[in-house]
């Protein structure tokens, strides 16, 4: 049930009903609830026309207006010294010292994947790239985080290599390089699958654009690809008499990518901004026409004239409810004063990158759209995007909390050790993802440092002595056991890996995958876990700067479980000469535990998932002082050059990512443990290093500095895995381990 | 019999690989080129005497796999 | 100094690099734009990696016919050197400049990691400064990187030690007959400094980068 806020008076507009009959009124076809009509009514003063339905319908869509969420999002901390942009433009944007700016976004494609999973991929990652050119920045890496219902589905495979295709085709197709990501599998997102993806941009304080439309005068420019009915009905929604869903198969146009426009209009558009010919930017995304025009002109405080007759096309015959509504990809709105008319139109033409004069921006507020001389649509600029409803969505604690959190296994005797870690590397979600970054350019650009398959990315900036890290992070079963505490910790862990690069955290973006939010447990597990970012980035001192929220993830009633995905950026001034890595360990050097080692909490952990197909229990809170301490000793023994091997101890815990150390390295490690849960419990704050034995007081010296628990645990020796612990061992040879752990994803394919 | 199965791209979906080959065709001096679409024909020999048995199987293969029907239609032609 | 040429189509993406790297092999390094067609002053060019035209109808069948092309024909005929790497491969085959045409990858998969590759032939513009049998760990990074040749006229100079996508005779670099053409499927550039996993690239970009330095006798 939808409550309005208070500063939507619901006077008595008269709201159209059907004819008996008869097909539903234009406002309910195009999505708009009766509510809604009425406030549109009374922002215009009068009865909307078609066109401009169709422009409220797009831009009060959950997508773009966040209407359920926002309400709850204000509660991020977004303020740092070296925040330049924070959310409510394109991208977030901050200053890294010496004139450098990073711009930094991520994106949900959820729903256009599960329909078409090649190009619902690939037009996220087009999506993505011009949130991040758009502030006047190169984009200069992405990361995935994809999700899907297990492998053993034939359709959740399709959607897997569907997804891992389409973003690999854009990806290495526009020319940048995806350098990191996340790959993890649930029954839960079998008929939802996620894709969410992430860009970083790199730019010279003075290259940075807003989506500013100017001052009165200043020239609208619709730049890019032709525009088609791509995201909107095949017929239009207005010509058709009888409204009939059944007949035939009017699914709305597929958006169709094209990773070579991009590159043109990238190109293009730096261009631009190296010579100083915009005033302000805009990319055309979800709600295209109404979205570009509308938000720059409030951003400035302005209005604007727009002549849809002017906009290049591909189809003939759009209408203009269509042509505002339209979601064609590769198009960007460029506001240029008109002395550079003419320089812009020729930069365009020397890419050739179509463009057409589309509007002038003129005082007042109003947005008014003609097809020729006829006006189509006239409203106020600002009631598109600022006066868009905002629903208080009730919430509460789902009765099964309590539940979940008894539902713990109690074991007492350990299963075969050796068979449960192979099982954990079998484990899709766990195993290599080499499978899909090996699609991947991850190397193009020659500034990736630390690539796919460590815990964060590491890319340096040629012609500086600083490097950037990248972590991102999701974990949908430890949010769905503790929405708050889960996400909390996703930050934590997210900051500790940028760490473990030398890198220290400056800035998160997240991207809100939940379920339907009209229902008040998924609005309940948003409200948690927003307080936990919230809580874990104030403790930090590390400011939201974007994010992405996308809600209706949920399939025949079913939810998906709340999955928050973190990415964290760090910056290492100076970047360390040899950063850390998993491949580096040999034979005699020490094996150390950063963090508790007494810790035993099973809840939600990939042992009791993978081995007894349970999930239940409370995980543990996160403790930010050992948080912050966790990252301080990172930071040290990078900068002391201490660590030629650091790795987080997370999914899997302690027994797989000790295992992954020795996968990558090709050497046996020896360790023991006082009880047997240790090794697969997921507490947080916990990190493993491979150091020198002759190093050990200097490492000890670190740990005691940032008042952190360490100890050396095991050694690495020899071609074998072996766990000892009271009564049993666990004894895996190293290459069958990792022959477990490469063929995990590809033999599931075949 | 000889079946060829052509698989085209629905109107309403935007076809870049089309535009860009146009373009190409126009900086070569083809000025005369109004559209270009690119398309895809698969070509199949398949058992069987009666035509309209062996274009009803073809039809059920392109519905499961041979076409994407979220992107493409597709035309079954039956050589006699 | 001597003056390389690093081909800008629509589409190409490692043309910075490739001036990266060059520079680092002692090139002075420069962008030619691909409509460009006076390439005076020039001592060789390269057609660097990327996804010319995005590919569209096949790898390097619109960039062929840039007007910057009949210029490096020209050159080629001449006996300067002219290196294609990845997406440049693809552009020289296409123009007859080499001999064959590239296919999909046998597995249908693009591929990004590191191959070791080996000299077998150092009679060419890319291999002269290497000994022969000499292995390096280059960059692969193609979908459409299968070389193919059934005129068998082409020179395999670089050899694949494992087969990574089903190229003929396993060749990683194929040269024309007199070896001042040289395609190369994997990238050199990005092989060109440690912190980036390998600089065994710089041993192929010196002995291009030396070749362009001196006298042609044609």
């Amino acid at each position: 049930m939808t409550i309005p806020t208070d500063d939507l008076q619901f006077e008595d507009a008269y709201v159209p009903e059907p004819e008996p009959g008869g097909p539903e009124p234009l406002h309910r076809r195009l999505g708009l609830t009766d509510d809604e009509y009425r406030a549109i009514c009374r922002i215009l003063g009068r009865d909307p026309r078609p066109a401009e339905l169709a422009m409220y319908s797009v831009m009060w869509s959950e997508h773009c207006s966040y209407k359920s969420s926002r309400p709850f999002l204000g509660r991020f901390p977004t303020e740092a010294p070296w925040v330049v942009v924070g959310p409510g433009e394109n991208a977030g944007v901050i200053d890294l010292g010496d004139g450098w700016l990073a711009a930094l976004r991520i994106e949900s494609h959820n729903h256009p994947t599960f329909v078409e999973p090649f190009q619902g991929a690939a037009t996220g990652i087009g999506g993505i790239l011009r949130d991040v050119f758009t502030m006047g920045a190169r984009p200069v890496a992405l990361w995935d985080q994809i999700r899907f219902g297990p492998l053993d589905h034939p359709r959740n495979r399709y959607l897997f290599s569907g997804t891992v295709s389409g973003i690999a085709w854009y990806g290495n197709a526009v020319g940048v390089p995806t350098v990191g990501g996340e790959v993890a599998f649930e029954e839960c997102y079998s008929g939802n699958p996620l894709v969410n993806v992430m860009c970083l941009g790199l730019m010279r304080a003075d290259e940075l654009v807003l989506g500013t439309a100017g001052r009165p005068g200043t020239v609208a420019i619709l730049l890019g690809a032709a525009t088609g009915r791509d995201g909107i009905g095949g017929a239009s929604v207005l010509a058709s008499a009888s409204f009939d869903e059944s007949s035939g198969a009017k699914r709305p146009s597929v958006q169709v990518g094209d990773p070579f426009e991009e590159k043109k209009l990238i190109e293009a558009c730096l261009e631009l901004y190296r010579r100083g010919l915009v005033v302000g930017i805009q990319d055309l995304g979800a709600a295209g026409l109404s979205c570009a025009t509308s938000e720059p002109a409030a951003r400035a405080g302005v209005g604007m004239e727009v002549h849809l007759e002017a906009v290049h096309v591909r189809e003939s015959g759009m209408t203009p409810a269509e042509l505002l509504m339209s979601e064609s990809q590769e198009r960007m709105m460029a506001f240029v004063d008109p002395a550079h008319v003419d320089d812009v139109l020729a930069v365009a033409r020397r890419w050739e990158v179509d463009a057409s004069v589309v509007g002038t921006v003129r005082s007042g507020g109003m947005l008014s759209v003609y097809e020729g001389d006829e006006l189509v649509a006239e409203v106020p600029a600002a009631s598109l995007s600022e006066d868009a409803p905002r629903y208080r969505r009730e919430l509460g604690e789902p009765g099964w909390m309590e539940d979940l959190w008894s539902n713990t296994l109690g074991l007492v005797a350990p299963p075969d050790t050796s068979e449960t870690l192979l099982r954990l590397l079998d484990d899709p979600s766990i195993a290599s993802a080499a499978w899909v970054y090996e699609q991947y350019d991850h190397m193009l650009f020659l500034n990736t440092v630390v690539g796919p398959g460590h815990d964060a990315s590491l890319l340096r900036i040629k012609g500086t002595t600083k490097g950037l890290a990248v972590s991102t992070d999701g974990n949908g079963r430890l949010c769905y056991l503790d929405p708050r505490r889960g996400a909390a910790r996703l930050v934590y862990e997210a900051a500790l890996n940028v760490a473990l690069c030398g890198a220290r955290p400056r800035a998160v973006v997240d991207n809100l995958n939940f379920g339907n939010p009209e229902k008040p447990e998924v609005m309940w597990q948003f409200r948690e876990t927003v307080e936990g970012i919230a809580d874990a980035c104030e403790a930090l001192g590390v400011p939201v700067v974007g994010g992405n929220v996308s809600f209706y993830n949920e399939t025949d009633g079913r939810d998906i479980y709340p999955t928050p995905v973190v990415g964290m950026l760090g910056l290492a001034d100076p970047m360390p000469p040899s950063p850390p890595r998993l491949d580096r360990a040999t034979d005699g050097m020490d094996l150390w535990l950063f963090g508790l080692e007494r810790a035993i909490n099973l809840a939600g952990s990939a042992f009791e998932q993978v081995t007894f197909g349970h999930v239940g229990g409370r995980p543990s809170a996160p403790d930010p002082t050992l948080a912050k301490a966790a990252v301080e000793a990172a930071l040290s023994l990078v900068s002391e050059g201490l660590a030629p091997v650091l790795h987080d101890v997370s999914d899997g815990s302690l027994a797989v990512a000790v295992a992954e150390i020795c996968i990558a390295s090709e050497v046996g490690v020896s360790l023991r443990v006082s009880d047997w849960r240790h090794l697969y419990t997921e507490d947080p704050h916990r990190f493993l290093a491979a150091t020198d034995p002759d190093d050990a007081e200097r490492v000890a010296a670190v740990a005691a500095e940032a008042g952190i628990p360490a100890r050396p645990i095991g050694r690495f020796e020899g071609t074998e895995i072996v766990f000892e612990m009271p009564g049993a061992a666990a004894v895996v040879d190293v290459e069958t381990a990792a022959r477990t752990y490469r063929e995990a994803i590809p033999r599931r394919l075949r | 019999m000889k079946v060829t199965v052509n698989i085209v791209r629905r109107p309403d979906v935007a076809d870049p690989q089309g535009a860009t080959v146009a373009r190409a065709l126009h900086d070569l001096g083809h000025a005369s080129v109004r559209s270009v679409r690119v398309d895809r024909a698969i070509h199949l020999e398949v058992d069987g005497d009666d035509p309209e048995a062996v274009r009803a199987e073809v039809v059920r293969m392109c519905e499961e796999l041979l076409a994407n029907p979220v992107l493409e239609d597709f035309e079954v032609v039956v050589e006699e | 100094m001597t003056r390389i040429g690093v081909v800008t189509f629509p589409g190409s993406n490692c043309e910075h690099d490739t001036v990266w790297a060059l520079t680092l092999a002692g090139a002075d390094a420069e962008l030619v734009w691909h409509r460009d067609t006076d390439l005076t002053g020039l001592d060789g060019v390269v057609l660097p990696g990327g996804f010319a035209h995005g590919d569209y109808l096949r790898p390097g069948a619109i960039a062929r016919f840039s007007p910057v092309m009949s210029e490096v024909a020209r050159l080629a005929s001449e006996g300067r050197p002219v290196l294609g790497i990845c997406n440049g491969f693809q552009i020289l085959c296409e123009a007859g400049l080499i001999p064959g045409a590239h296919i999909a990858n046998r597995d249908l998969a693009f591929i990004c990691r590191p191959v070791e590759v080996e000299v077998v032939d150092t009679d060419s513009i890319l291999t002269r400064a290497a000994e022969p049998g000499r292995r390096l760990t280059i960059p692969l990074n193609s979908y459409e990187g299968a070389w193919v040749d059934p005129s068998r006229a082409g020179r395999v100079v670089l050899r694949y030690v494992d087969d990574p996508n089903g190229s003929q005779d396993r060749a990683a670099a194929v040269a024309n007959e007199a070896g001042n053409v040289v395609g190369i499927m994997p990238h050199p550039e990005r092989a060109s400094e440690a912190v980036l996993g390998s600089d065994d690239g710089l041993v192929l970009l010196a002995g291009f980068v030396d070749s362009c330095g001196r006298e042609v006798t044609v």
